[in-house]
């Protein structure tokens, strides 16, 4: 058990985030300033630092640090990149909204920084201490996140809920991690795939053990039956912590549920493939029903959310390469499009309190701001899954995946669900263009959101338009990371 | 002399304790609270005894992981608690009734 100097290579960029975290959560006591703006611009750099490391020592080639706990490959540099930027923008869309709620403090910064280096963590993980230690690092930020609001009974309220089911989920997975560490004596992810190929471990107790493990990822993912949390979480914490919840975690939670299900369960696959099928019907049945009955948007997102990560398990449960490419792209798309759909409601909401969370605040957009307008319809259309879009493609892929694994009824009703479900997506393009606006305030957009979205809007188009590139990327990732026994 | 089977049967019985606490015994939020301490702690419990049995040591380990975890996670869950009892000043579980739909 020796120390090695070239462990530390891989574990750069998580290094860094954690020197910086605590380098600014000291240095945001210290400096005077207004609106907490150096603050703000240091963990911007961190991002950026961050980003910068991980492409300077990206090696084309899959490397396995401290004993096997750690792993880097394409894949994990791939999506740790896209966290970065999405916290990049979760950060740059909510500065003003936050600033306003008087939320925007150097704690916030920091537990942002915290959540983000679990994530690193998780995507990277190849033991069960490590995936647990990162799981929790996440969790943990994110139940302090939503009760920052310490004033709004409902943030707290939805902080409980979160807590409550969130330590639920870890006590199963945790469960079912010791029945698996039990039957095959190993906690690392590659000897586990192995002791269970020797057939020498007990296949009764591995069952018993995938099962709890499923349960518990089905709670964090949040898919039916497992999805309480997910609409109260939403509504309740504050817009800018539901857009944190629902952009990033999303990318590092396909990776926690990859490195678990293929990289250590690859044996067991058509056992959990078959529970999958079960979590990912039922929660794009109920997430694209329900969605209907709601009139406040940030729950409606929440219902979509559910729908959405059905659709992303479809792409895992194929078992295939393509499968798992194409769900690797569907979470990375997903991550783009709700940054846009909680930018757009925080660009709506105004200082005096005013939150934009219902769904009649989306009528009449078109008159107010038509350029605004357009771009959340790109975004609502590509939600959908309505071509040119990305949304479209991201299903397309996942759907074939399922297809060619022999899922034909499986995508039926997924297909026939996602129809019901473009009917609440279409509504508020219904709202934006074809009602009257029940106020004529005027829209007060800082340039840098403007722009943002805008980007945010003309990317989900021009990549529906372009996917493959960032396909490629994620077909290759899933080659390089999921294909080694 | 106590085998294998006596810890795992004791670690399920102390888990579903946990479980039932949680799903049905939400009266009061410090009953939930102890409840997923129960959960984490038959958990460790499995861990020490296949651990033991098994001649390895790993388990042991990631049971002090789970330990300073479960800390840090009672830590934020009464400070929540805290928080709601100035929001409601009261902590019955039956009250969280804001958030619907």
């Amino acid at each position: 058990m020796n120390f090695v100097m070239s462990d530390l290579v891989p574990v750069l960029p998580e290094i860094f985030v954690l020197a910086m975290t605590c380098v600014i959560l000291i240095a945001d006591l210290l400096i005077r300033q207004s609106g907490r703006l150096a603050t703000y611009m240091l963990v911007q750099l961190t991002l950026l630092g961050c980003s910068l490391i991980l492409v300077g020592t990206h090696e084309n080639r899959v490397i396995y640090a401290f004993h096997n706990m750690f792993v880097d490959d394409l894949m994990s540099d791939v999506l740790k990149l896209l966290t970065c930027l999405a916290l990049s923008m979760m950060l740059a869309y909510s500065r003003l909204y936050l600033t306003a709620r008087g939320l925007f403090t150097g704690e916030f910064m920091v537990l942002v920084l915290f959540a983000m280096l679990g994530m690193m963590v998780m995507i990277s993980a190849n033991h069960f201490v490590t995936l647990y230690l990162g799981l929790e690092l996440l969790s943990l930020s994110l139940y302090t996140l939503v009760a920052m609001q310490r004033d709004s009974a409902t943030a707290i309220e939805a902080a409980m809920k979160y807590f409550v089911l969130g330590a639920l989920a870890s006590s199963l997975l945790l469960y079912g991690m010791s029945m698996l560490y039990g039957a095959t004596g190993t906690l690392e992810l590659g000897a586990l795939t192995q002791a269970i190929q020797s057939g020498a471990a007990d296949r009764n107790l591995q069952i018993f053990g995938l099962v709890f493990v499923v349960c518990g990822l089905a709670f964090k993912l949040g898919v039916v039956p497992f999805h309480m949390w997910v609409p109260d979480v939403y509504q309740g914490a504050p817009t800018a912590i539901t857009m944190l919840i629902g952009s990033a975690p999303k990318l590092a939670a396909f990776a926690f549920v990859t490195r678990i299900l293929v990289e250590g369960l690859q044996p067991l696959m058509p056992h959990w493939s078959a529970m999958l099928v079960i979590l990912a019907i039922a929660s794009i049945v109920l997430g694209n029903v329900t969605a209907i009955a709601q009139t406040n948007i940030k729950r409606m997102l929440a219902y979509s959310t559910i729908s959405h990560m059905g659709f992303l398990l479809l792409g895992i449960l194929s078992g295939s390469i393509e499968g798992y490419g194409a769900s690797m792209f569907y979470a990375v798309v997903y991550a783009l499009m709700s940054l846009g759909a909680f930018g757009m409601i925080m660009l709506l909401s105004r200082a005096d309190g005013f939150e934009a969370d219902t769904i009649n605040d989306f009528k009449g957009l078109s008159r107010r701001s038509p350029w605004f307008a357009f771009i959340m319809l790109l975004l609502m259309f590509s939600m959908a899954g309505v071509p040119p879009t990305v949304g479209f493609y991201a299903k397309f892929s996942v759907f074939s995946a399922a297809v060619n694994s022999g899922h034909i009824p499986l995508v039926a009703i997924a297909v026939l669900f996602s129809l019901i479900g473009a009917f609440f997506y279409l509504r508020i393009v219904k709202l934006m263009y074809f009602d009257a606006p029940e106020s004529h305030a005027a829209i007060s957009i800082q340039p840098d959101t403007g722009i943002l979205i805008s980007f945010n809007g003309l990317a989900v188009l021009l990549l529906g338009i372009l996917p493959g590139k960032l396909m490629a990327v994620c077909a290759v990732s899933a080659q390089q990371s999921l294909l080694l026994h | 002399m106590i085998v294998l089977s006596d810890f795992l049967i004791l670690g399920a019985v102390i888990f579903s304790m946990g479980v039932a606490g949680i799903l049905f015994k939400r009266k009061n939020i410090i009953n939930v609270l102890m409840a997923i301490e129960l959960m984490l702690l038959a958990v460790n419990t499995n861990f020490v005894a296949f651990s033991h049995f098994r001649g390895d040591p790993a388990g042991q380990i990631f049971v002090f992981f789970i330990l300073m975890v479960a800390a840090a996670e009672a830590a934020i869950g009464l400070a929540i608690v805290v928080l709601l009892f100035r929001s409601r000043r009261t902590i019955e579980a039956a009250d969280w009734n804001e958030l619907k739909g």
